[in-house]
């Protein structure tokens, strides 16, 4: 069994302009110890997917649908429940470390408290598991900073407390909402090479949350292509990027300038990132495909299996799309 | 060729078009107010205050210093409220009309307010974004000067002054115009530095911008929002402030009066059965201030940055 | 060869730091963002800079374009230096530079309309140019960026993040100036964006004649746009030359590591790669290490690396490394 079976997931914000989608309908699974990457650009819905699972959607929000995990639907669940289940299975790594640590409260009693709290420590078992844990992350001489406070970490090290906060419970799941995105690049690296580590170690499935095509190529066992709230396709990462069947992943291969190539130009999507409140009935992605359809902004294309283990949503074979991108 | 091509579609359709209307930051804010009901509740009751106070008196039976020599002294039983005398509201200990009185007490309660918050809102923002915009020495000499003109007891200084110079309604305005721009003043600056590192005012100065056009177009139009809720917050606190001095009888004299001289004549006559005395002026009192506190806060949601 | 149009010459930058619970007299601590730093752009060249926050990148722009003086060194534009100029040549050096920022959205006045902002340079430099030529010029600079004219009324927030970087581009250069400093023009925007934005810029630059300081962290994309590109690091230079041969054959440990840390969206490549990984983080500015800069970071330090800062030796005609233990080393090979 799945260890997170997502399906019909749909998460609706009342907003003052009228309710607006920022996820429809997604479905995805993830086994065991399986890594899967979820790219998008601004207003795919990606965070929210986040939120929606981890029950910690604005108070506007509502998600509907099924999100199992292990086999027990988590939307169904009262709070308290949920928050078992959060606290000891499901580990969140965000894209700012500050937002999650309390500034006044040192490191080590930040973390001994999630241990006491849902593992009954005392307090010294409590920082000595804090402890092994910051070493696990290579924060260099644990032992003597975990007294410190969270400003005096730099941003990596930061990053690095927050997954060693996530995995103290020795969660399942882990998911990580653009982790490396505030971090400069050699940082990225380093965090990047650190969590894939970590998964091995502790045996974590991973949920990636990403806008960088780049560090998906080098990390994710499958890729999940989020436009619009809507999945355009989804499959195992490397055939995705060798040969991308939707015409949204392949504009946005083309038109990432790649260090190992020369262009003249750049390949570009025309258009704008989608206005959630204004879709299109039918393909979101429809306004700015260079190979629409007459139908397309009118009739939804469903997600079909491609091969085996691969989907796409689009009314264009994948032929039929090779062939209309080819020029242009 | 043209790479950056703007949605064809979109040309089509929007292209032949004339020039579209933008929907600025006050448009939105005025949408947001006026969805609020509260806030539009006290905006109408404000409404109806400004209208008593300036045209109330074209209804009155009485001029508001005619005394009425058979109703001095006897108003407890003959001067109450009544339509057909033509003293709606009643007369007071000396027989005047308290309804023509109310109106003029209310139109200097609402000017002590306006202009004291206009002073606050003029001075005040152009001082603390001047400092501000300028910071340094300039800031540091221009801010201690408002600590110091703070730290004086002001309700003291003003009693002094109204003492020695004579009660006069003057006084009285240099005295509410000397203290409240200060925290005016304060706000601007703190929210002129937070402005002063944005990335827009960093491309006007690095365009040549001068410093006197950066704090008009760019540092004022955006404080201008704080502001006015603070300054629909101050006019309140400025008609308290006043009545506390006329309360005390240092403020407006007679034949002149204010809400606070009336309530204060209102109060002295409890025992006298004349509670209408009393009743009407801290009515309009209490209705302007809670009309001013709904707008205030009206006006704090709808322009509130985190809304958008 | 002809004149540089902007020539840098021993630049520093340095900025007062309170320490923390200081009294008013304890003297400020000295920040230097940029230290000693040597460059020439050409007319209609590109120069990218690089480097990662705190490199002082952004500060150096800044002192280009005269918001932020120098401390030390001299900025020459057209051969004037900035720090001696008449007031007449600084607002031709105003005029003649422009900026486009990072931010998209935080670069407007979100109280003006996009033709006031737009017009706001042409105004101030040529406050006589009648209402309806002011007009005129913004929608042809509007058109020009890809904007539509009719939306000259409008306000910053009805606009997303790519147009307004658009507005931006558009009041940078309705003066028609001959300099352009971007400080990280793109890296606010949706990746299918950013290249309609890099795009227009290249396609403006060329039609313009525009020479071009382009700053970024993502080396792809300055290697996209750049001729030559300078990679920095904590205020110092450590190796310049033009934009494909820094970053097919770096020499400096530190480009090399960059380099090596940038991801690829190509799996079967990047699982071929070779990627050491750079420990530790960035020293504190306040304090860098004494000599070279990056040793504390180098996998080659030597002991030697913290007497002195090794000088930018020309490794190449046109190529100059600070790493006296510079060798090529084959990152990446083209694809």
């Amino acid at each position: 069994m799945a260890l997170l079976d997502v399906s019909d997931l749909t998460v609706t914000f009342r907003t003052n302009d009228g309710p607006v989608n920022a996820v429809n309908g997604l479905d995805f699974t993830l086994a065991e110890k399986e890594s899967l990457a979820i790219v998008g650009e601004s207003g795919s819905g990606k965070s929210q997917t986040a939120f929606a699972i981890m029950g910690l959607l604005a108070r506007n929000g509502a998600a509907t649908g099924r999100v199992a995990f292990d086999g027990t639907d988590l939307l169904s669940l009262s709070p308290r429940q949920l928050n078992t289940v959060r606290s000891n299975q499901i580990g969140m790594i965000f894209q700012d470390p500050m937002t999650s640590l309390n500034p006044y409260i040192r490191v080590s009693d930040q973390m001994a408290e999630v241990l006491q709290l849902h593992k009954g420590l005392s307090k010294t078992d409590a920082i000595t598991r804090a402890v092994q844990m910051l070493d696990a992350v290579r924060i260099p001489d644990a032992r003597a900073r975990v007294s410190m406070y969270p400003h005096e970490f730099s941003g990596g090290m930061r990053q690095r407390i927050m997954i060693a906060m996530a995995l103290l419970c020795r969660p399942r799941l882990l998911i990580a909402d653009e982790p490396t995105t505030a971090l400069d690049v050699t940082v990225q690296a380093q965090i990047m090479t650190l969590l894939g580590e970590i998964r091995e170690d502790f045996d974590t499935a991973v949920i990636l949350i990403t806008h960088d095509l780049g560090i998906v190529a080098d990390f994710c066992d499958r890729t999940l292509v989020l436009y619009g709230g809507q999945t355009m396709e989804e499959g195992p990462t490397a055939p995705i990027f060798a040969d991308p069947s939707h015409p949204y992943t392949a504009g946005l291969l083309r038109a990432v300038p790649r260090l190992d190539r020369e262009a003249e130009v750049l390949r570009t999507i025309s258009g704008e990132p989608p206005d959630m409140s204004n879709l299109p009935a039918g393909c979101p992605f429809s306004p700015r495909c260079e190979i629409a359809r007459d139908h397309c902004p009118t009739v939804k294309p469903g997600l079909a299996p491609m091969t085996d283990s691969r989907h796409r949503a689009c009314h264009a074979t994948p032929a039929e799309m090779h062939e209309e991108m080819r020029d242009g | 060729m043209k790479l950056a091509q703007p949605d064809a579609k979109m040309l089509q359709e929007v292209g032949d078009l004339a020039e579209v209307r933008g929907r600025s930051l006050w448009a939105d804010a005025r949408a947001r107010f006026f969805r609020n009901k509260a806030a539009l509740a006290g905006l109408a009751v404000l409404i109806g205050v400004c209208l008593f106070a300036a045209f109330g008196g074209l209804i009155a039976q009485y001029e508001r210093d005619f005394v009425d020599f058979s109703l001095m002294g006897a108003n407890a039983y003959q001067g109450s409220p009544s339509i057909a005398t033509g003293h709606y509201f009643g007369v007071d200990i000396d027989g005047r009309d308290l309804y023509a009185r109310t109106v003029q007490g209310t139109r200097i309660s609402l000017l002590v307010g306006i202009v004291g918050a206009l002073v606050a809102v003029v001075v005040g923002t152009l001082y603390g974004a001047t400092a501000g915009y300028i910071g340094g020495r300039v800031d540091n000499i221009m801010m201690r000067t408002v600590d110091v003109l703070m730290s004086i007891p002001f309700m003291f200084v003003l009693i002094l002054m109204l003492v020695i110079f004579g009660r006069s309604i003057l006084m009285l305005f240099i005295g509410i115009g000397l203290i409240s721009w200060l925290d005016m003043a304060r706000i601007a600056r703190g929210q002129t530095l937070t402005l002063k590192n944005k990335e827009f005012v960093e491309a006007a100065v690095a365009t040549g911008v001068t410093p006197l056009t950066i704090i008009l177009r760019h540092v004022v139009p955006n404080l201008l929002g704080i502001v006015i809720v603070y300054a629909t917050l101050l006019v309140p606190q400025m008609i308290i402030f006043e009545s506390f001095i006329s309360y005390l009888g240092l403020g407006v004299q007679e034949p002149n009066t204010s809400l606070g001289a009336l309530m204060s004549l209102g109060t002295k006559q409890m025992n006298n059965g004349t509670l209408w005395m009393l009743f009407y002026p801290l009515f309009f009192f209490l209705i302007t201030l809670f009309a001013f506190f709904f707008v205030g806060d009206g006006l704090r949601d709808a322009l509130d940055p985190k809304d958008r | 060869m002809a004149d540089p149009i902007l020539s840098i010459r021993d630049v520093s930058v340095t900025f007062d730091v309170r320490p923390q619970g200081a009294w008013p007299w304890t003297p400020s601590l000295k920040l230097h963002a940029v230290s000693k730093l040597s460059v020439d752009l050409m007319p209609g060249e590109t120069l990218g800079l690089v480097g990662e926050s705190g490199s002082g990148k952004s500060t150096l722009a800044r002192a280009v374009i005269g918001t932020i003086p120098q401390s030390g060194g001299q900025i020459l534009y057209e051969g004037r230096d900035l720090a001696q100029m008449t007031p007449q040549e600084t607002r031709r050096h105003r005029r003649d530079v422009q900026m486009v920022f990072q931010d998209p959205l935080a670069a407007l006045n979100p109280r003006m309309t996009v033709g006031d902002i737009i017009a706001e340079p042409l105004i101030t430099h040529e406050p006589r140019t009648p209402r309806q030529e002011v007009k005129s010029r913004v929608a042809e600079i509007m058109d020009k960026v890809g904007l539509l004219p009719n939306l000259i009324n409008r306000y910053p927030h009805e606009f997303s993040g790519g147009q307004c970087q658009r507005i931006g581009i558009a009041r940078a250069l309705i003066l028609k100036p001959k300099l352009l400093v971007c400080d990280e023009p793109v890296s606010a925007l949706d990746v299918s964006v950013q290249a309609q934005v890099v795009n227009l810029l290249r396609e403006l630059q060329a039609e313009m004649g525009l020479s071009m300081i382009f700053i970024a962290h993502d080396l792809s994309v300055v290697k996209h746009i750049s001729d030559r590109i300078m990679v920095m690091y904590l205020g110092c230079p450590m190796e310049v030359g033009p934009a494909r041969a820094v970053t097919a054959t770096p020499r400096h440990p530190y480009t090399q590591a960059l380099i090596a840390s940038v991801p690829i969206p190509d799996p079967v490549r990047e699982a071929a790669r070779y990627r050491p990984v750079l420990e530790g983080d960035l020293p504190s500015p306040l304090s860098p290490p004494s000599g070279c800069v990056f040793r504390t970071r180098c996998p080659k330090a030597q002991p030697s690396c913290a007497q002195a800062r090794p000088a930018m030796e020309a490794a190449d005609p046109d190529r100059l490394v600070a790493c006296p233990f510079q060798e090529v080393e084959e990152v990446l090979a083209e694809a």
